[in-house]
């Protein structure tokens, strides 16, 4: 339990998977000019993550290593990411279209936001069994879904303040983001995993 | 490595682009989708006043009505002749005239404050369906006439009755998508 809890800290917080590893920059920085898309982009990605990490533990567990195949690991693993994607679209379309509208191209594009297929990666990597996976992927969903509402809130902000002409738009958020990662290193004295 | 341990690797990634795939179809089959495209059709051809005078709080869910055979197609005064004819035609349902009792069909109109008489109360603000008047407590107020439909909604809550509705330009507000 203590393990799993340290796990959970450790892929939010401690090892962020935007704010340490940078991954997932794509939607970190494309979708985090209003917040209510950011929400729902946060929720779609725990979502995603969550699904996947637990259908890629089954595939590589009771499919490819059985099969001694191990190296189709990357190919099988895209696939999976890419059907629960597809899978996430259609519900998030029938449930809220106006949710789909605002997340628009950035929905499909989950299918190559790097932080899914890295923690399916990882999983394997680190030999996680199906509940430790299932803790890592939504702790790296909620870590992601944490760094994302934060830097929406503080683009937001920017979004009205006086920055000098040479650093308005993509500039000022990558300097924001370059911040945010040096507060989340305060998190390194948490212990890590 | 030999040929069979190829033709297997493919075979496991077929199986698993085959299993994938069919699951997706079957989601995609029995997981609906609530916007029905009718309902974005018949909403297309609506003049989009949001005025209400069909009853219905604007003009999306008087297209849903129209759409689920609730309500009738002759009840957008504003759209006039003109919308019940192009509804009738998408539906393949008779033309009929426009229903008298929601109101009759007025050539384009916009509105426009009387900025001498306005007292900046912001009544008229929440009023608007589509946010056309810009303005703040204490402040005057005024219309984006390209953003105005001509509803009427700003009229009641006005204290002074400073709003009137003046005709349209012919490329302003509504009279683009009426004519």
């Amino acid at each position: 339990m203590t393990q799993l809890l340290l796990l959970a800290l450790g892929a939010s917080l401690v090892n962020n998977f935007v704010l340490s590893n940078f991954l997932g920059l794509c939607p970190f920085v494309g979708v985090s000019r209003r917040f209510e898309a950011a929400a729902g982009m946060a929720l779609a990605t725990l979502f995603v993550l969550t699904i996947a990490s637990g259908l890629s533990f089954a595939l590589w567990q009771w499919v490819l290593v059985p099969l001694g195949m191990e190296y189709l690991r990357t190919l099988g693993f895209i696939l999976l990411i890419a059907g629960v994607v597809q899978f996430t679209e259609i519900m998030v379309r029938a449930t809220s279209p106006l949710l789909h509208q605002l997340l628009g191209i950035f929905l499909p594009l989950i299918t190559t936001n790097c932080a899914v297929l890295g923690v399916a990666l990882l999983n394997v990597e680190r030999q996680h069994g199906l509940l430790e996976s299932l803790v890592f992927g939504a702790s790296a969903g909620a870590g992601f879904g944490i760094a994302l509402l934060l830097f929406t809130a503080l683009r937001e902000r920017l979004a009205l303040a006086d920055v000098p002409a040479a650093f308005r738009g993509t500039p000022v958020a990558l300097v924001t983001a370059g911040l945010m990662a040096l507060a989340f290193m305060g998190f390194a004295g948490l212990g890590t995993r | 490595m030999n040929t069979d341990a190829i033709l297997w690797a493919l075979a496991v990634a077929a199986v698993l682009a085959a299993v994938v795939g069919s699951a997706l179809g079957w989601a995609a089959s029995h997981i609906r989708p609530d916007d029905d495209p009718l309902v974005a059709r018949i909403d297309a051809l609506l003049p989009q006043t949001q005025c209400g005078q069909c009853q219905f709080a604007g003009c999306r869910p008087y297209a849903t009505a129209i759409a689920a055979g609730a309500a009738d197609i002759n009840r957008c005064p504003p759209g006039g002749e003109h919308t019940v004819r192009a509804i009738a035609t998408l539906l393949d349902r008779p033309v009929c005239p426009p229903d008298p009792a929601y109101g009759v069909t007025k050539r384009p109109q916009v509105a426009w404050i009387d900025e001498e008489r306005c007292i900046g109360c912001a009544r008229c603000l929440p009023a608007c369906p589509v946010d056309a008047i810009v303005g703040a407590s204490r402040q005057m107020h005024t219309v984006i006439a390209a953003q105005c439909t001509g509803c009427e909604l700003c009229l009641p809550p006005c204290p002074v009755d400073c709003i009137e509705l003046r005709p349209a330009g012919p490329a302003v507000g509504n009279a683009r998508r009426v004519a």
